[in-house]
């Protein structure tokens, strides 16, 4: 096992009553990265974080996180880690402070010591001047922070953040990823799972995406992204009935079958000389009197590469 | 510890031996701490919001009065005396296995925001969750029974049997508390859902009814009566009215006739058997 790896993963197995919900997952994340883990809902996501975070005690495989066994040494594990789930895990009634203060001491600092730590975190996490309110009066946003927070009273090697966006309004979410952002600065090692690709890209180096289980596809988002080919030629027609004749401009042009999207009248297809493609789709739509509202050239979104790895019928709009 | 010699110990190495031979008095006094710092929580809940308890207590006043007053006069007492001295005991053991459902409420919450599992990712006592649990809500039935007495006093009720019997009742009731505790973890680690309570009420209600608290288990049909006989409350309110020297319904039945045996006999065989499950279920969460 390497040691700069601060998650090291191989073989892990969980199977509840009805289905297997990890079937030989592996991981690998270099201390000081943050490393995404995405999938859709009841790819196994939560229970790999529940194992790496001592909660769950996997069937088989092996499990180290910041170099030590979850399943034999999990004591030790847990003065190493810090854990966001998909609630905010604090107390509603106490307040902000209070919160922190009790945390700490139940991670067995002095009195003072707690009460120093949780001042530092409530101005870290912009929280000093609600500290005295109880939590039950935050935003969703503030609740996460302070959740964060708390889950970084032991300065822990490697932190989990379990979808710690879900439920969040846009700005709490940006609230949310400021935080962890200004962590990753300071070297800490994030494990974070999310269905939202835009989380994924915005804050991790490299991505897993889990599907049943197990991995399915893994690098940076880049790398993901260009799985699926490289850019991409969107044209957004003006009148629904042109829908259909601009496909088929595209498709004479295009590497592959566009794909038309009639809500959004749109018709978006693979490309490989971009500006050439581009130039040639302008001068045929215009020959052949097809008003056009918008012509892009675009990476392919994660949303797209994500799809076409967990076969997911397409059924969001964007 | 023999692990001074090596001069050039692997932080590994320190750190598994500092897991696996810390020392047992250290251990036992960080689930202790921890198990204070959690009561401390529940006593800070108070402080924020009193108005609960302020509530909680007044519940309890209001069936003081509704029975004592309202139906109260419809109820012969055994040798005439005064109905609310015969109440009172009773609703010192119902306001006890009341306290189930706030044990209920408490548990299923914190699984349910994720405190439960917050709490098992850290280094902390897995033991202290439950310390603190039980500390806490003894302490907060310990007050609402001092309330409770404070409001008997007030309608007319008096101990009769002096000091030592006086607080061997109260004893006894507290012990009742104590093993519907685990009664209560044992539910709530098992059902997981705040909004099965109401199911939990449906079940305490007829617990509480289905005893010697109002009316006579002579006075109910057969097999009815038997199983009021054996519910654990009415052994401790047998007890408490005996211990008391608050009039009772008396009985012929070896239970009726065993009261304060059975009211230590209950409590214990309900820890022995929940004790044991709730700490199971605990373990069981990580499966």
């Amino acid at each position: 096992m390497a040691s700069d790896l601060a998650v090291h993963v191989t073989g892990l197995r969980k199977r509840y009553r009805d289905k297997p919900a990890l079937d030989g997952f592996d991981l690998d994340v270099p201390a000081g990265t943050v490393h995404g883990l995405l999938g859709p809902n009841g790819a196994g996501k939560t229970t790999a974080v529940r194992v790496l975070a001592t909660l769950l005690r996997a069937d088989g495989g092996k499990a180290f996180v910041a170099g030590y066994d979850v399943a034999r040494q999990p004591a030790v594990v847990r003065e190493r880690i810090g854990l966001v789930g998909q609630h905010a895990a604090v107390d509603e009634v106490l307040g902000g402070r209070d919160n922190l203060v009790m945390f700490g001491r139940l991670f067995h600092l002095g009195k003072r010591e707690a009460g120093r730590r949780a001042d530092h975190l409530l101005e870290r996490f912009g929280l000093a001047d609600a500290g005295g309110k109880p939590v039950k009066q935050y935003s969703g946003g503030m609740r996460r922070r302070l959740d964060l927070a708390a889950s970084l009273i032991l300065r822990p090697a490697v932190l989990f953040l379990d979808e710690p966006t879900s439920g969040l309004d846009p700005r709490g979410r940006n609230e949310v990823w400021a935080a962890v952002r200004a962590l990753v600065a300071d070297g800490t090692t994030v494990l974070l799972t999310t269905q939202y690709l835009d989380e994924a890209d915005q804050l991790a180096s490299r991505i897993s995406v889990l599907d049943h289980g197990r991995v399915v596809a893994g690098g940076t988002p880049d790398e993901l992204k260009s799985r699926i080919g490289g850019d991409r030629i969107d044209v957004i027609v003006r009148a629904d009935a042109d829908l259909v004749a601009a496909a088929a401009v595209v498709k004479g042009i295009a590497e592959g079958e566009p794909e038309i999207d009639p809500d959004n009248r749109r018709v978006s297809a693979p490309v490989r000389d971009r500006v050439a493609a581009l130039t040639e789709v302008v001068r045929v739509l215009d020959t052949r009197g097809i008003a056009v509202e918008d012509i892009a050239l675009r990476r392919p979104t994660l949303d797209e590469v994500f799809l076409r790895l967990t076969e997911v019928p397409d059924e969001r709009e964007s | 510890m023999s692990g001074s010699r090596e001069a050039t110990v692997l932080t590994t190495t320190v750190d598994e031996r500092r897991a696996t031979e810390r020392p047992q008095a250290q251990q036992l006094k960080w689930a202790l701490a921890d198990g204070w710092t959690i009561t401390l929580r529940d006593l800070k809940h108070w402080a924020a919001q009193p108005w609960q308890i302020v509530f909680g207590l007044l519940f309890s006043v209001m069936l003081v009065l509704m029975f004592g007053y309202l139906f109260g006069g419809a109820i012969e007492v055994p040798g005439g005396g005064n109905y609310r001295e015969f109440l009172l005991p009773g609703m010192f053991a119902l306001t006890m296995l009341f306290g189930l459902e706030a044990t209920y409420t408490a548990v299923t919450t914190d699984a349910d925001r994720g405190v439960t599992d917050r709490f098992r990712a850290m280094p902390m006592a897995g033991s202290a969750v439950v310390m603190g649990r039980a500390s806490a809500d003894m302490l907060n039935s310990m007050l609402t029974l001092a309330a409770m007495v404070a409001c008997g006093l007030a309608v007319g009720w008096r101990w009769h049997e002096g000091v030592g019997a006086t607080l061997a009742a109260f004893g006894l009731l507290l012990l009742l508390r104590f093993a519907l505790l685990w009664l209560g973890i044992w539910l709530a680690l098992v059902l997981r859902s705040p909004e099965a309570l109401m199911a939990l009420q449906i079940l305490v209600w007829p617990l509480g009814f289905l005893s010697n608290v109002y009316v006579a288990p002579q006075t109910m049909p057969g097999w009815l009566g038997t199983l009021a006989e054996w519910n654990p409350l009415s052994a401790t309110v047998a007890a408490a009215r005996e211990l008391f020297g608050n009039p009772g319904w008396g009985g012929d039945s070896w239970v009726a006739q065993h009261s304060i045996l059975m009211a230590f006999l209950w409590p214990a065989v309900l820890t022995a058997v929940f004790f044991p499950l709730s700490v199971r279920a605990y373990r069981r969460l990580s499966r």
